[in-house]
C-alpha cells in the first residue's frame, strides 16, 4: 500500500538549454486520484516540465528527481514513462488519419494472434470496449479522418487507457474543441478520476480549470509560483500568479468614436466547396462602421469562418451569392488580391496553417500581403522592407532579436502580432480578425486587445470572430450571433450578456 | 553568394571585442556556404588525382561547355522545387525541342535565328501544357511531368522518324561549340576575354559595395569589413584565374555567355522581384500565400512555362554541341538537374533554394564527371559516386539544420 498520498513528486527540476534556463528548481506534487491543473503563460515552461516527466528529455539532461509511486524514476525515453503508466497527450494529436480508430488505439501495441499476425477480431472488440469507456459511439473501424477533432481527442484517451494509464497528462486538450466537445472531455476526465486515474491538465482556459481541477500549480518564467487548492482557486488569483502583477482590467478601455458605415453585406449565402447543395452561410446581412468593433459570436462550425473566408475573395465555398457595399458603393471581390485592393483584411484563426510562412523571417511575412508598396518595376526594395518590418517589430512589441528571426520560432502571441502587422501594413479599412487570441497567453492577449483598440481609434472598421464570450463582451461595441450559418440576433454591447448570446448561438431555426 | 547575414552578432549581450565578433561571423558564413567549400574541396581533390589536368585551360573550357545544358536546366528546376513541385520531363522536352529545331533549321531550311526563336516558343508551349494540368486542373507535378517524360520522348521519336537529324548551320552550332574570339585576331591571351572579365569584376565590386552601403544606411547588420574585403578579393581572384584560363585557350564559350546572362536574370528574379517572392511564399506555405493575395495558380503556371522555355534552351545547346538531334538526347538530364538543385541546398518540401546553390551543385556534379573521366574511372562507378554525393550532400544539409535548429 502506498504510504505517500502523492502519486508524483517532481523535486527541484532544473533544465537548461544552451543560453536559456527553461526550468529552475521547479517542484510539482500531484496527489493520487486528483485532477491537477498546470497554468502558465506560453513559454513559462509547462511543456518543458511535461517533457521532462514523460522522458522526452531523458535522465541526465536535467537536474532534480522524479518520484513516481514512491520510487525514483529514471526515464530514458517516452516508452519508459509509458511502461510505468504515465501517458501524455499532446496538443497536436498523434493519430494517423488514414488508419481506423482501432488501428490507432493499438498502434505499436498490436493485438496479436496466431503466428504473430494481427488478430483483427480482438483488436476491434478491445477497441470497442475502450471506446465505451470514453463514451465515444463510433465504429472502431471508422477512419480517423472521418471523425471530428473532439472525437479524435477521445480516441487519444482511449489509446492511453489501453496502455493501463495511471497518470494521464493532457496538454491543452480543449484548445481546438468547441464548447460541447470541451464539456464532454472535461466530464470524461472527472469520470476517469472516479476510476482512480490521476490527471494533469495544462490549460489556458481558467473557467475549465476551475471546473475540473482539485488543485492548480502556476508556473511563471520557469519557476513554481504556488499550488492552490480547489477551495482557494479564483480566476483573479491565477491570473495574478501567471503574469506576476494584478490585471485590474483584462480588457483595455475603449471608447468608440463611430463614423460612417464602411462595410455592408447583404444576403450573403455560400455553399460547401465540395457539396454545393449544403448551405454553410445562409443569407447573412451585417454592417460595420468606421471606428467600430463588431463581434461575431458563434460555436465552431456555425459558419463564422466560412462567412469571413467566403467574403474575403471567395477563399471558401461554392455558389456564393450576395452583395457587398464599401462606403456605400457596391464592390465585387472575386479573389483575395481584389479584397486586399478594396481595403479588406482577414487574419485567420489558424495562423500556422493559413497565416504565416513559418520557414521565412518576420520581415518577409510582414511584407507578404502588400509587396506592391515596397516595389518598383516588380523589384522589391530590401532595405525599405527591413525598415518597415523593424518599425512593426517595435510598435507591435514583437519579441524577437531582429526581423530576420524565423516566424516558426516565435511564441503564439508574437506570431499573431506578425500576422496583424502583415495586415495593418496592407492599409485596410476593414479588418476581420478570426479568433485573434486563440492559444495566446494572458499578457499577450491584453496587448492584442490594445492593438485592436488602437486600430479602431484610427477609424478602421473591425470584425472580431470569437468563441470566447468574455472576450467579445470585453472588447466589442456590438455583437452578432450566428448559428447554423444564420445571423440569429444582434445585440448592442449594453444589452449583451453571456446568457443572451449563448441562447442566440444555439438557436435552431427551421429551414 | 547571397548576402543575408545572420544578425546573431548583435544579439549577444555584452560588447565583445571585434576579433571574436569577426570570427563568429566568419564561421557562421562558412557554415552557410558549406556547399561552396565542398565545390572547392572537390576541385582540389581532382586537381591532385588528375595531376593538374582538371585545371588546364582546355579542360576548364570543356567543363563549362559539357555541363552548360545541365546548369540551364538546374536554374529552372530550382524555381520548380522552391514552389514545392518537381519536373521529371525536362530531358524529354529537351530532346523533343532539339528534334523540332532540327526540322526547322535543317529539314525546312529556316534561318538559324528563326529556328531558335520558334524552338524556344515550342518549349514555352510545352511548359504551358504541363502548367495547365498542374496549376489549373490540380494534378500533382510529379504525375503530370512523369506523363510528360513519356509523351515528349515519344513525340521526339515521331518528329525524328527513327533517324537522326544532323548538320546544323554554323551559327546554330555556335550555341554549343562557339567561342567569342578572333574578334581582334589571335593573341596568346585573348584580349576580349580579359576585357570582359575586367568589366565583370568592376561591376561585381561596385554592386557589392553599393549593397553594403545601402544596408549600412538602413542600420542593418553587415559583415566585418575585413571579411567583406577578403571575400571579395577571393572572388575577384577566382574570376581572374578562370578568365585567364579561358583566354589562353579559345576565349569565352558562347554557352558561358548564355549561362551568365541567365544567372543574372534569374538571380534578380529570385532575390529581388515580387514574382520571386511569390514563389518562395508558395513553397513556404501555399495556404498563407493564397490568403495574402498571391495568385498561386498563375505563379505555378508561369513557373512551368519558364521551365519549358529553359528545357528548350538546354535542348538547343545540347543539339548544337553534338550537331545532331537524336532519339537518345537528354536522357537522364532531369535527374542531374534535380540533383544539382538539391546538392545546392534546395529543400525537398519547397520554400528554400537559390540559383547560386543550384549552379554550384551542378558544377560539383560536372567536376565529378569530368575528374573521374580523366582518371579513367568507368561509367558504372561514376554513377554510384554521384548518387552517394547527392545523398551525403542532402544528409549534411539536414544535419546542419538540425544542429542550428536548437530544440
Amino acid at each position: 500500500m502506498p504510504v505517500n498520498a502523492n502519486i508524483l513528486e517532481m523535486r527541484s527540476i532544473t533544465k537548461t538549454f544552451p543560453g536559456v534556463k527553461a526550468l529552475s528548481d521547479v517542484t510539482l506534487n500531484v496527489t493520487r486520484g486528483e485532477v491537477h491543473a498546470i497554468c502558465g503563460e506560453n513559454g513559462a515552461g509547462k511543456s518543458t516540465l511535461m517533457k521532462v516527466l514523460s522522458g522526452v528529455y531523458p535522465l541526465g539532461t536535467y537536474d532534480g528527481d522524479i518520484v513516481f509511486e514512491d520510487k525514483t524514476m529514471s526515464f530514458h525515453d517516452i516508452r519508459d514513462s509509458e511502461a510505468h503508466g504515465i501517458v501524455i497527450i499532446h496538443q497536436e494529436l498523434a493519430l494517423s488519419p488514414h488508419l481506423s480508430i482501432a488501428e490507432n488505439i493499438f498502434l505499436n501495441n498490436e493485438q496479436r494472434g496466431a503466428f504473430g499476425l494481427i488478430d483483427w477480431n480482438k483488436t476491434n472488440s478491445e477497441a470497442a470496449k475502450l471506446l465505451a469507456r470514453v463514451g465515444l459511439r463510433e465504429n472502431p473501424t471508422t477512419k480517423i479522418k472521418n471523425i471530428g477533432v473532439g472525437k479524435q481527442q477521445l480516441v487519444e484517451i482511449a489509446k492511453a487507457l489501453s496502455k493501463r494509464v495511471k497518470l494521464l497528462i493532457l496538454d491543452e486538450p480543449t484548445a481546438a474543441l468547441n464548447d460541447e466537445d470541451s464539456n464532454h472531455l472535461l466530464d470524461l476526465i472527472l469520470h476517469l478520476k472516479g476510476q482512480g486515474i490521476t490527471s494533469i491538465i495544462i490549460s489556458h482556459k481558467l473557467n475549465e480549470i476551475k471546473k475540473v481541477s482539485d488543485s492548480v500549480t502556476v508556473i511563471r518564467d520557469g519557476k513554481t509560483i504556488e499550488t492552490i487548492s480547489k477551495a482557494e482557486v479564483t480566476e483573479d488569483r491565477i491570473i495574478k500568479d501567471m503574469v506576476g502583477r494584478d490585471l485590474e482590467h483584462r480588457y483595455p478601455d475603449h471608447t468608440p468614436h463611430l463614423g460612417e458605415e464602411v462595410l455592408r453585406v447583404e444576403n450573403w449565402t455560400a455553399h460547401h466547396p465540395q457539396d454545393s447543395t449544403r448551405v454553410m452561410v445562409d443569407n447573412v446581412s451585417l454592417n460595420v462602421r468606421a471606428g467600430e468593433i463588431v463581434g461575431i459570436a458563434g460555436l465552431m462550425g456555425a459558419g463564422r469562418t466560412e462567412f469571413a473566408m467566403s467574403l474575403f475573395g471567395r477563399s471558401y465555398g461554392s455558389r456564393i451569392t450576395g452583395k457587398v457595399f464599401k462606403n456605400g458603393k457596391e464592390i465585387k471581390i472575386p479573389n483575395v488580391s481584389e479584397a486586399i485592393r478594396n481595403g479588406i483584411a482577414y487574419a485567420t484563426e489558424d495562423r500556422k496553417t493559413y497565416g504565416l510562412n513559418l520557414i521565412e523571417d518576420i520581415k518577409r511575412n510582414v511584407s507578404m500581403a502588400a509587396l506592391g508598396k515596397l516595389s518598383k518595376y516588380g523589384l522589391v526594395d530590401d532595405n525599405e522592407e527591413f525598415k518597415v518590418a523593424n518599425e512593426y517589430r517595435k510598435s507591435m512589441n514583437i519579441k524577437a532579436p531582429t526581423v530576420l528571426a524565423k516566424t516558426g520560432k516565435l511564441s503564439g502571441g508574437n506570431q499573431q502580432k506578425v500576422v496583424l502587422s502583415k495586415w495593418i501594413f496592407s492599409d485596410p479599412d476593414v479588418l476581420i480578425l478570426d479568433e485573434p487570441t486563440r492559444g495566446i497567453d494572458v499578457g499577450a492577449k491584453y496587448e492584442i486587445y490594445t492593438i485592436i483598440n488602437r486600430l479602431a481609434a484610427e477609424g478602421k472598421a473591425i470584425i472580431v470572430i470569437s468563441s470566447e464570450l468574455p472576450e467579445l463582451l470585453g472588447i466589442c461595441d456590438r455583437i452578432y450571433a450566428i448559428s447554423e450559418g444564420r445571423i440569429t440576433g444582434e445585440l448592442p454591447i449594453e444589452k449583451a450578456n453571456p446568457e443572451a448570446l449563448i441562447k442566440l448561438m444555439t438557436m435552431e431555426t427551421p429551414r | 553568394m547571397t548576402d543575408t547575414k545572420p544578425a546573431s552578432t548583435e544579439t549577444i549581450g555584452p560588447p565583445e571585442n571585434r576579433f571574436t565578433a569577426s570570427l563568429t561571423h566568419i564561421l557562421a558564413d562558412l557554415g552557410k556556404n558549406g556547399i561552396f567549400l565542398a565545390l572547392i574541396a572537390v576541385i582540389i581533390l581532382f586537381s591532385i588525382t588528375t595531376d593538374g589536368i582538371l585545371l588546364r585551360p582546355q579542360n576548364i573550357s570543356n567543363l563549362i561547355v559539357q555541363n552548360g545544358y545541365i546548369l540551364i536546366l538546374a536554374i529552372g528546376m530550382v524555381l520548380v522545387i522552391v514552389a514545392g513541385h518537381i519536373d521529371l520531363s525536362v530531358g524529354s522536352v529537351a530532346a523533343f525541342v532539339g528534334a523540332v529545331s532540327g526540322v526547322f533549321a535543317v529539314q525546312m531550311g529556316l534561318p538559324w535565328w528563326l529556328s531558335i526563336i520558334l524552338s524556344l516558343l515550342v518549349g514555352g508551349v510545352v511548359g504551358a501544357w504541363q502548367g495547365f494540368w498542374i496549376a489549373y486542373v490540380g494534378i500533382p507535378a510529379f504525375i503530370v511531368t512523369l506523363a510528360g517524360m513519356l509523351i515528349f520522348r515519344g513525340l521526339a521519336l515521331v518528329v525524328l522518324g527513327n533517324a537522326n537529324i544532323g548538320s546544323f548551320p554554323s551559327e546554330y552550332r555556335a550555341l554549343g561549340n562557339g567561342f567569342l574570339t578572333d574578334l581582334l585576331g589571335a593573341y596568346q591571351v585573348d584580349p576580349v576575354t580579359m576585357g570582359i572579365a575586367v568589366i565583370a569584376i568592376i561591376a561585381l565590386v561596385f554592386q557589392q559595395i553599393r549593397t553594403r552601403r545601402g544596408r549600412l544606411q538602413y542600420a542593418q547588420a553587415v559583415e566585418p569589413l575585413v571579411w567583406f574585403i577578403a571575400k571579395l578579393a577571393l572572388i575577384v581572384a577566382g574570376i581572374g584565374f578562370f578568365a585567364y584560363a579561358l583566354a589562353t585557350f579559345k576565349g569565352i564559350p558562347i554557352t558561358l555567355i548564355i549561362l551568365a546572362v541567365l544567372v543574372m536574370i534569374y538571380g534578380v528574379l529570385t532575390t529581388k522581384s515580387v514574382f520571386g517572392r511569390h514563389i518562395y511564399a508558395i513553397g513556404g506555405n501555399r495556404h498563407a500565400a493564397e490568403l495574402s493575395g498571391v495568385k498561386t495558380r498563375q505563379v505555378d503556371f508561369w513557373i512551368f512555362v519558364n521551365m519549358g522555355f529553359l528545357a528548350a534552351l538546354a535542348g538547343l545547346v545540347f543539339t548544337a554541341r553534338l550537331n545532331l538531334a537524336g532519339p537518345k538526347a537528354g536522357e537522364g538530364f532531369e535527374l542531374e538537374a534535380i540533383s544539382a538543385a538539391f546538392i545546392g541546398g534546395a529543400a525537398v518540401q519547397g520554400g528554400i533554394g537559390t540559383i547560386a546553390g543550384a549552379i554550384i551543385g551542378g558544377l560539383i556534379i560536372g567536376v565529378l564527371n569530368n575528374g573521374m573521366s580523366i582518371m579513367g574511372i568507368g561509367i558504372e562507378w561514376q554513377q554510384a559516386v554521384k548518387g552517394l554525393v547527392l545523398l551525403l550532400a542532402v544528409a549534411f544539409d539536414v544535419f546542419n539544420k538540425r544542429r542550428s535548429g536548437g530544440r
